[in-house]
């Protein structure tokens, strides 16, 4: 032991943290990608000149640019540099297109971003909450353990669609009079997504707890006489991050999807309040005729979810220090 | 210090040496749950009625063969456990039914080695903050006190402070058990269970393990209940040897009373199992072989637990539970031999 090392600080874990996150190629990618799309989708809306919800009927049912490789070989590049001469309608100020009310989908779409996004985060952060908070002590505590699971099974035995209709019609109106129509109807959806969808964390957290409760390390924390909270903290929770992590991502996956379907059906925001899952209800009546419309928020929602697990699943590699290695 | 020296020294000791750990008639038995509705159908007895004191600054070895309950009794002694039944006194304070908010500021006092370094060190926590967990319980040092502390305690246990914030799997097997000794040492305790601490390591570690154990016994004046099945290495450390079978201790004497006059059938054939490294003396016609197995906890046999194999069983063996008791000073047995007080007394 040299007097050098002894002086030397040790180095921040988080740098090896980021390391390990780097070798993960897809990982990496994703993120890159993940981030791209929340500063478009943040930013965008504010420099873009249409407003999401300004109906501009002349220009209605306008095809997005993609539309020009549909033309013959010599006619593609006239339509990309000059798009009014060539013959199909579409335009360099409405790269997407616009509905059939004139209303240009890339503002659309990236106004409907935001509300997935929000959505998906808000609904996968409450569902995480409850499903490590009732997995963490129905596994931890003996006493709980049966009143717990027989809820959760509970909640996994209710229809979900069902479940959410009743609540969309019993919720909607007293909350849309306290915060809003938009905010009201934000809180609800995150709300019952995130109360419907927290029961398989709940398991796997409860699962991983029951074995690593067992383990000489818990142990050794009981003998030093630490308290319950403390072993939670300390022992049980970083132990149960991956699944946690896993879960999380999923979870993000699993909330827009399922605005989307709610929005879909018709249950979730107002039909003039673009999300992607509405852009797609919207698109599908028109789908024969122009296809782009459903095509750009269903590839959006896929690019995001797989986005996501794979950023999950490089986050739960980079914070195991097994994994890690040193 | 020669060795004969601290032996006689102990021995004068021993007489006027204070009773640091007072174990009375420790039962602890696990409830076994069965059938459609988890009714209790019986007892896994793992330890069932053991005595035995330990002396400040001694090393009491405890030894027997796997799943006699060396360790449940370990545990049971530091109220990991609640336990079924008997009394526990560390320092003259009767933990024995003591509710576990309550032992909590007792908790510096008695502290544990385990015997899988690999998994008592938690996997997500840096060696600082493994070291430093007992300190964050009990201590309100300031951050800078406690890495100072932490870095003390690394040297004492022969740990480079430079590895501070690794993880356990950064270290070899012989490094972690150096850890789990720091954390087992950072509130100064007095008494210390070490259940095994050497079992999962390979020779040449155990010696550094067991000397640095030695050591740390010398300069902070620690008492140890030393687990372990390792006969030899109880030899080495231990001033007094309690041996195990089936949940009760059969015989406890002091180390050179026990390994050269061993007087229960049992430890006659423990004593016999260990390897003589010198080739010339060994006969193979002193051996003690054993037959059958141990039986089953949760279920002993009638009378003495270790009539199924003894090779000097008699018919009140099978009848009659053997008593407990000093048959020389300070060398306990609990065997029908030698039982001075039933009807067929002597041997």
């Amino acid at each position: 032991m040299t007097d050098a090392a002894v002086a030397k600080p040790p180095r921040n874990q988080w740098w090896d943290v980021w390391d390990q996150f780097k070798s993960h190629r897809g990982a990496l990618i994703s993120a890159v990608i993940f981030i791209a799309i929340i500063l478009i989708v943040l930013i965008g809306p504010m420099i873009w000149p249409y407003e999401p919800t300004k109906t501009d009927i002349r220009n209605k049912n306008m095809r997005h640019m993609l539309s020009c490789f549909g033309l013959d070989w010599g006619a593609i590049a006239g339509c990309l540099v000059n798009p009014t001469e060539s013959g199909i309608k579409v335009s360099w100020w409405h790269p997407l297109g616009t509905d059939q009310l004139g209303r240009d989908l890339f503002a659309r779409m990236m106004f409907g971003g935001r509300i997935s996004m929000a959505v998906g985060v808000t609904a996968m952060l409450i569902a995480l909450v409850l499903g490590t908070a009732v997995g963490v002590i129905s596994g931890y505590f003996k006493r709980f353990d049966w009143a717990l699971m027989r809820l959760t099974d509970l909640f996994l035995a209710l229809p979900l669609l069902p479940l959410l209709l009743v609540m969309v019609m019993l919720f909607r109106a007293p909350l849309s009079a306290t915060f809003g129509t938009e905010q009201g109807i934000f809180i609800l959806m995150v709300t019952a997504i995130g109360i419907t969808s927290w029961m398989p964390t709940a398991r796997i957290v409860r699962a991983d707890v029951l074995a690593i409760k067992e383990r000489e390390f818990v142990l050794a924390a009981r003998s030093i006489g630490t308290r319950p909270r403390k072993m939670i903290m300390r022992h049980l929770l970083p132990n149960v991050m991956s699944p946690i992590m896993v879960s999380a991502t999923l979870g993000i996956a699993n909330a827009i999807i399922t605005e989307s379907a709610l929005s879909f059906l018709g249950l979730g925001f107002p039909p003039d309040f673009p999300t992607w899952g509405r852009l797609l209800n919207d698109g599908v009546q028109y789908m024969q005729a122009y296809p782009e419309r459903v095509m750009w928020p269903g590839i959006f929602i896929s690019v995001i979810v797989l986005c996501v697990n794979y950023v999950g699943d490089g986050l739960r590699d980079a914070l195991d220090p097994r994994i890690r290695g040193l | 210090m020669p060795p004969a020296l601290i032996r006689g020294l102990c021995q004068l000791l021993d007489n006027s040496a204070k009773k640091l750990v007072e174990v009375k008639d420790l039962k602890m038995h696990f409830p076994v749950y069965a059938g459609l509705f988890r009714r209790k159908v019986g007892d896994v007895k793992a330890v069932d009625g053991v005595s035995f004191d330990v002396y400040e600054g001694e090393t009491l070895g405890l030894v027997g063969e796997s799943g006699c309950g060396k360790s449940t009794c370990g545990r049971a002694v530091l109220r990991l456990y609640d336990i079924t039944n008997g009394s526990v006194k560390i320092n003259d304070i009767e933990i024995g039914e003591t509710p576990q908010s309550e032992l909590r500021p007792m908790r510096p006092e008695m502290q544990m080695v385990f015997q899988d370094p690999q998994a008592s060190l938690n996997p997500r926590m840096t060696v600082q903050a493994i070291i430093q967990e007992p300190l964050d319980e009990h201590t309100t040092l300031t951050k800078a006190e406690k890495a100072q502390k932490v870095g003390e305690l690394m040297d004492a246990v022969g740990l480079n402070r430079a590895f501070a914030k690794r993880y356990p799997q950064a270290f070899s097997g012989g490094q972690r058990q150096r850890i789990g000794i720091a954390r087992a040492l950072a509130l100064n305790p007095k008494f210390i269970v070490c259940d095994e601490p050497i079992a999962a390591l390979d020779v040449s570690i155990q010696a550094q393990v067991v000397n640095l154990l030695e050591d740390l016994q010398e300069q902070l004046g620690l008492t140890y209940l030393f687990i372990s099945h390792d006969l030899s290495m109880v030899r080495h450390i231990a001033d007094r040897v309690a041996v195990m079978y089936l949940g009760k201790v059969v015989e406890l004497a002091p180390r050179e009373a026990l390994y050269a006059t061993p007087k229960h059938p049992y430890t006659q054939a423990l004593l016999s199992a260990v390897p003589e490294p010198d080739p010339t003396k060994v006969t193979g016609a002193d051996r003690v072989v054993l037959t059958g197995d141990v039986p089953s906890p949760s279920n002993p046999p009638k009378g003495c637990n270790f009539c199924t194999r003894c090779p000097a069983v008699m018919d009140i063996c099978k009848q009659i539970e053997p008593t407990y008791q000093e048959l020389e000073p300070g060398h306990f047995v609990a065997c029908h031999l030698f039982e001075t007080t039933g009807e067929q007394g002597g041997s």
